[in-house]
């Protein structure tokens, strides 16, 4: 049972980091629980049906459909990430204005939101359709499965509560410094979920230049530790990245960050220095 | 008769032989949550393929940080892995879904 619940903690633990996180940015903006929510719905149906088809996927293109499929899943996360970004390096300092005021609703449109719930759907869909295979092996199972599945399901329910966590831990953080911090947070999430998918592309045979391992510091800190997931899922922590791997994961940040700068409104007029 | 059946089971054998080393490199079969072979000698510095046929009805997770894979294998179904180009060494890898009994390595020399 503890084997069960371990096993889908870990899973759950992917998804609900990135889905505290996202709850975090977009703290202020009006009708996000709804976004938030179509997102987490859509991803856990998203999730029963890819474990439905799991093996027509991993049967499609010669054997490479599941990792072209998670390649493909991590790009539009990354995109969707970078478009999230470049909204909040516009509109951020606004809704920050706003939420100085109580009670004022951002009248800005639900853009972000619907990019941000994608993003939700994504990482639930591609952890969760682990954990339903998972839970589906065991009920296939029978006889011993109740107390496994009892482990699975209180699993869900630690991955939860660590996502309740992220959010909170991050809502401590003062509202002026809270879209700047969670913009980084979500850069290098951006870049870390580039380099695993180009690691997919890699696996799939179709990105096999620059392979070579460019360090190993498995001895320091494994990337099967809590610590290692948690920081390979927060930055991008690999312990043995390939040269392409952290040629992308440079090249999304640098992106990143000229694309917030671009999107920057231009200063109108010295700003007031805002009694905080 | 019985001459020519001999040869013609040797050829067919040698065909399949012939077929498997050039389809898949290498077969990794799991059955009750077990990997058979436990270990597989594989070439150093060159990509390699392995067919991972899973046996059991559940599905197992391939996995290997060392190798950097993962993969999902369906019950009752097999799974293409692409690893390498490794460098000489042990490379341990195990089923995700029942680590405490789907383990092995892999020794690329």
């Amino acid at each position: 049972m503890l084997g069960a619940l371990l096993i889908v903690f870990r899973e759950v633990l992917e998804a609900g980091l990135i889905v505290g996180i996202v709850m975090a940015a977009t703290r202020g903006v009006p009708g996000r629980g709804r976004w938030i929510t179509i997102g987490i719905a859509g991803g856990v149906l998203g999730a029963g049906i890819v474990a439905m088809f799991a093996g027509v996927i991993s049967d499609a293109f010669q054997g490479s459909g599941q990792e072209l499929f998670n390649a493909g899943v991590l790009a539009i996360a990354v995109v969707m990430l970078m478009w999230h970004n470049a909204w909040m390096a516009r509109h951020g300092r606004e809704i920050a204005d706003e939420m100085q005021r109580v009670g004022t609703a951002v009248s800005e449109g639900t853009k972000p939101l619907t990019a941000l719930a994608v993003v939700i759907g994504l990482a639930v869909l591609r952890e969760g359709s682990e954990v339903v295979l998972f839970l589906y092996g065991i009920m296939a199972q029978g006889t011993s499965g109740s107390a496994l599945l009892a482990g699975g399901v209180l699993g869900i329910a630690a991955g939860a509560a660590f996502t309740a966590l992220t959010y909170f831990g991050l809502l401590a953080i003062p509202n002026r410094h809270i879209f700047s911090v969670t913009s980084w947070l979500i850069a290098l999430l951006a870049a870390g979920m580039a380099a695993q998918s180009v690691q997919f592309l890699n696996n799939a045979g179709l990105v096999v230049s620059l392979d070579q391992t460019v360090w190993d510091t498995s001895w320091l800190l494994s990337e099967g530790s809590l610590l290692g997931r948690l920081l390979h899922i927060l930055i991008g922590y690999t312990e043995r990245p390939t040269e392409m791997q952290l040629l992308v994961y440079v090249a999304i940040l640098i992106a990143m960050y000229v694309l917030m700068r671009i999107a920057r409104p231009s200063p109108r007029s010295p700003m007031p220095a805002a009694a905080e | 008769m019985r001459r020519a059946l001999i040869l013609t089971g040797m050829a067919a054998f040698l065909a399949m032989g012939a077929a498997a080393a050039r389809a898949d490199d290498y077969v990794l079969t799991i059955k009750d949550h077990r990997f058979t072979p436990t270990e597989i000698n594989i070439p150093a510095n060159k990509r390699v393929q392995i067919t991972v046929v899973n046996d059991d009805a559940t599905p197992e997770e391939f996995e290997s940080k060392e190798m950097k894979v993962e993969k999902v294998i369906p019950g009752k179904s097999k799974g293409v892995v692409r690893v390498g180009p490794l460098k000489p060494g042990r490379y341990p890898f195990f089923g995700e879904f029942h680590e405490a009994t789907a383990k092995g390595t892999l020794i690329a020399e």
